[in-house]
């Protein structure tokens, strides 16, 4: 490998210094003791207290939280068994259709997606609440999902599921003893992917929400929309840090999990 | 009999929930607005039967449709969402390609961890990506009191709510999107290809004019449409960052749905929105058909 030139390392700095700098300068202004957020009156960190005894915030990141593990449970399972039928189930009537509708939640613009919900919604009379953006949130998530574990399931070699079959296991024990466990990095990482679009999600939930239920990022908006305040940032700071951990545990967790393969795989050519 | 429930459960999800609403809006657009509940007209009555049907079908017609030709709002909003697109997916490119070529030349022990700093941001809110310019940006903002610091500018300079503002937040939101792609089309790219060139008399430079960058075109296309599509119907960008001088398409729809309340026309508005992006994704598909292809 040739030494990093100076363009290269030039342009990987003010890069990743563009790509941080934001969240960082967001980060520190959280601990400003100043309501003023332009203005750096010391460190503090009254604004985190104030963010807990915000009702407001913590029914609306409540109600966040359970839509968010609703909605990508059901994606999860309504992804892995999109892909399944995508990669496995062959010819089918609408096969085009099928994989069509399942690419193309992906690149929609989110005010489509929620006005037509919402308008299915009215359409058929379903009260607006928890429910009603759960179903939003499934249905575009679970695409998100099913591409993720298509890509795994499509470099899976299908002779081993042919083998337990050979030995007697059903088509269900086969997928879930064999199968399931060989996809399963793929389906973890769609569901925490369906997780984080769920939370993060602005558009969809405005659309299909009622004045029952308003999510964290609706609170957000509506707040923000009014300028900057030390109590956003504070929030945002507890977020960023929680998606830090997850991302840097998820990522020591499979590294491990390859280290510890190898060496099963070099004991058993040894023994 | 197996097959058929595992393929039907996942098919009239989406069958229910993704192409059904679209035909609904599509019959919306076409209704006029109504001071009723729902609020727009006609409604289909099934209990006239047959009769009530071809009434419904007479009530509906392409008023929506014509207004949004007449009043030339509408075509200004998706002509400023077409060049915002154009232009910040120009910039994102511009900025995201060097980073992707350098994180490619960088050590093989740095480039998971170059990677993983790519990556996450894109699983930080979005909202929060976005606020954060909001305070930098401002009248009072950390860079205008940076840059008066440091005696650059005597005055603050106007950022927030102009169209610039939006640029940087989209630059910013979808440098990722940018980079990932372009990123794995330049690491299977053959070094040995490069060296080639070089000991054929091409500098640097022409060498990465003649290999580099034309093997690395399907990534180009892919990042450009991932940022280009969804930047057209944006919304969040252009209402925090762009204020009442940046006009773009998503913010109009909203608009006209939740302030005006005229569900009829913020479904036409809908539907124009898709015609304009079909030409793309479907344009965007075939480029992923190929890459795939010419991998397998």
């Amino acid at each position: 490998m040739r030494r990093l030139t100076w363009f290269n390392t030039t342009s990987l700095t003010l890069g990743f210094a563009f790509l941080y700098l934001p969240m960082v300068i967001l980060v520190i202004y959280s601990f400003n003791s100043s309501k003023l957020v332009t203005v750096w009156a010391g460190f503090s960190t009254k604004w985190y207290g104030e963010l807990m005894r915000n009702e407001a915030f913590l029914d609306a990141a409540w109600v966040t939280i359970k839509v968010a593990v609703l909605s990508s449970t059901f994606a999860t399972v309504l992804g892995t068994l999109a892909a399944y039928v995508l990669v496995r189930a062959g010819r089918f009537w609408g096969r085009t259709l099928f994989s069509g509708m399942i690419y193309a939640p992906l690149v929609m613009p989110e005010v489509i997606t929620g006005l037509s919900l919402l308008l299915l919604f009215i359409g058929i009379g379903l009260d607006r609440g928890v429910m009603t953006i759960v179903l939003a949130h499934t249905t575009f998530s679970m695409c998100y999902v099913s591409v993720v574990v298509s890509s795994r399931l499509a470099t899976f070699d299908m002779s081993l599921e042919e083998a337990a079959l050979d030995l007697g296991s059903t088509p269900f024990e086969a997928f879930r003893l064999v199968t399931l466990p060989i996809i399963a990095p793929a389906v973890i990482s769609g569901w925490l992917l369906a997780f984080t679009l769920s939370l993060d999600d602005l558009v969809i939930a405005s659309f299909t929400s009622g004045p029952s239920a308003t999510t964290l990022p609706i609170k957000i908006f509506s707040a923000v929309r009014l300028g900057v305040s030390p109590e956003i940032n504070a929030l945002s700071t507890i977020m960023i840090a929680m998606v830090t951990i997850g991302v840097i545990s998820a990522s020591l967790i499979s590294k491990r999990a390859a280290v510890r393969q190898r060496l099963e795989e070099q004991q058993a050519v040894r023994s | 009999m197996r097959r058929f429930a595992l393929i039907a459960i996942p098919y009239f999800w989406l069958l229910a929930l993704f192409l059904v609403p679209f035909a609904i809006v599509f019959k919306i657009s076409l209704s006029d607005i109504a001071l009723s509940i729902p609020p727009y007209l006609p409604q289909l009555d099934l209990a006239k039967g047959w009769e009530g049907f071809t009434k419904f079908l007479g009530a509906l017609d392409f008023e929506n449709f014509e207004f949004l030709m007449m009043d030339d709002l509408y075509y200004k909003a998706y002509l400023s969402s077409l060049k915002i697109a154009a232009i910040s997916t120009f910039l994102t490119l511009l900025i995201g390609y060097p980073i992707a070529y350098a994180m490619t030349r960088a050590g093989e022990e740095w480039r998971p961890t170059l990677l993983m700093l790519v990556i996450l941001p894109f699983w930080t809110s979005f909202l929060i990506r976005v606020y954060a310019w909001i305070g930098i940006l401002g009248q009072e903002g950390f860079l205008n009191q940076t840059l008066m610091f440091l005696g650059l500018t005597s005055e603050p300079l106007i950022i927030l709510n102009t169209p610039i503002a939006v640029y940087i937040g989209i630059v910013y939101t979808y440098l990722p999107f940018m980079i990932l792609p372009i990123y794995s089309a330049l690491e299977k790219l053959d070094n040995s290809l490069l060296e080639a060139a070089e000991d054929l008399g091409c500098s640097r430079i022409t060498a990465f004019w003649l290999v580099t960058f034309p093997l690395s075109r399907g990534g180009i296309i892919a990042g450009c449409f991932l940022v280009f599509i969804p930047t057209l119907g944006e919304f969040v960008i252009p209402s925090l960052l762009g204020g009442s001088n940046t006009l773009m398409i998503g913010k109009v729809l909203w608009d006209e749905f939740f302030s005006n309340r005229d569900w009829p026309l913020a479904s036409a508005v809908a539907v124009i929105l898709l015609l304009i992006l079909i030409i793309p994704i479907i344009l965007f598909q075939r480029n992923e058909q190929k890459q795939r292809e010419s991998e397998g």
